[in-house]
């Protein structure tokens, strides 16, 4: 097991196995709460967490599951990082747990994680499989930031709460509702196809 | 032996992850707690404009503020109404006047509606309508607002949600208003 291993691990996540761009996995969180960019930053934060832990437990116990209700216990170890990340959010981010709604437990059902654990953490040893999570993670967070920013940018005239239109802009309310998720998503994805086959051609 | 092996894999992890969620719950208990007094005492101070200071009544099967202006008269009564909506409990704080006969505005404290259709009762348009109507006789709801026949817009696409908020709010109000009554006296 050498580092040089590693990094590639890592790397996977943040643009070619890219969870939003790429698998167009956990879509539900993605289009539903990016409508400002701090809702994003919180929401792959709150995915990272879970990610990581479930799949470093995952991994620590890959020998020991049989393999018949290997998804059941999965599940149950991603609600357990679930459950604390909606209760540390309501304690000490009220109004970041008021915003996410239930979409915090929702990610319970968010398919890149028990994706990650099935696909990856089950035949990996725990380091790979941690490294592994914080690259997809990492992947995710940037791409529900990017997508909030563009979306609070034309919606609200402003990023993380900041104004940066003057006054006399009038926000496009179409980017904040689900309409704009899908044309900004849509854009978004386009645009690394775009930049991906260009990468090729060189 | 392996349907053992199944059986005891999964109590484990039961087992565990019961342990583990009731732990950080005590943990994270008394600070969530005070995050839902400032939110109530916040919403207060939003729907009784003259209020100064909140003093919280022992009802007995309801939670009531009661608030009291600068110069310590009483400014107005608030109450939690509980009950179930579309999918699991909804808790509505309901502000009132002194005399305990209109609401002067509702706001929705915790609800798991679903997003988008059951989850803007906590819109503003919604909980405005609430805003004048009388306590002493049910509230209904319907395709249009009618404030003389106490009457509330519904929500489309969330008939059950609406309808929830409503009957919270007619059941909470006798329950209320006693308790209140008890008080002025």
């Amino acid at each position: 097991m050498s580092k040089t291993k590693l990094l590639p691990i890592f790397k996977k996540g943040l643009w070619e196995n890219h969870p939003t761009f790429r698998q167009l996995l956990g879509m539900c969180p993605t289009l539903a709460v990016t409508t400002s960019a701090l809702n994003g930053l919180s929401m792959g934060l709150a995915v990272m967490f879970v990610l990581v832990f479930s799949t470093f437990i995952v991994s620590l116990i890959r020998r020991l599951v049989p393999a018949q209700v290997r998804i059941a216990v999965y599940t149950i170890i991603i609600a357990t990082f679930v459950t604390i990340a909606d209760i540390f959010l309501k304690a000490n981010f009220p109004q970041v747990s008021k915003d996410l709604g239930p979409y915090v437990p929702l990610i319970v059902v968010n398919c890149i994680i028990l994706g990650r654990c099935e696909a990856f953490a089950s035949k990996n040893t725990p380091l790979k499989s941690v490294i592994d999570a914080l690259g997809i993670s990492s992947g995710f967070l940037w791409g529900l930031m990017l997508l909030g920013s563009i979306r609070e940018f034309f919606g609200s005239g402003s990023i993380f709460g900041i104004t940066l239109l003057a006054k006399g802009f009038k926000p496009l309310i179409v980017m904040i509702l689900p309409a704009g998720a899908f044309l900004v998503l849509g854009f978004l994805v386009s645009l690394i196809n775009f930049i991906e086959k260009r990468m090729k051609k060189c | 032996m392996r349907t053992l092996k199944i059986i005891l894999t999964l109590a484990l992890t039961c087992i565990f992850s019961a342990g583990v969620l009731s732990l950080s719950d005590k943990l994270a208990e008394h600070k969530i707690k005070e995050n839902q007094k400032k939110a109530i005492n916040q919403a207060i101070f939003k729907m009784i404009k003259q209020a100064a200071k909140i003093q919280a009544l022992a009802g007995k099967k309801i939670q009531i503020y009661k608030a009291f202006d600068k110069n310590g008269h009483t400014a107005g009564f608030a109450f939690i109404a509980e009950g179930s909506g579309y999918q699991g409990k909804i808790s509505i704080l309901c502000a009132t006047d002194v005399s305990f006969r209109k609401l002067l505005g509702i706001e929705i404290i915790e609800s798991m509606e679903t997003p988008g259709l059951g989850a803007r009762i906590s819109e503003d348009w919604f909980k405005q309508q609430f805003r004048g109507l009388s306590v002493l006789k049910p509230i209904t709801y319907g395709k249009k607002a009618d404030l003389n026949n106490n009457q509330i817009q519904a929500i489309t696409g969330a008939t059950i949600s609406s309808r929830s908020v409503v009957r919270i709010i007619n059941n909470a109000m006798k329950k209320a208003e006693k308790t209140a009554k008890n008080e002025q006296n």
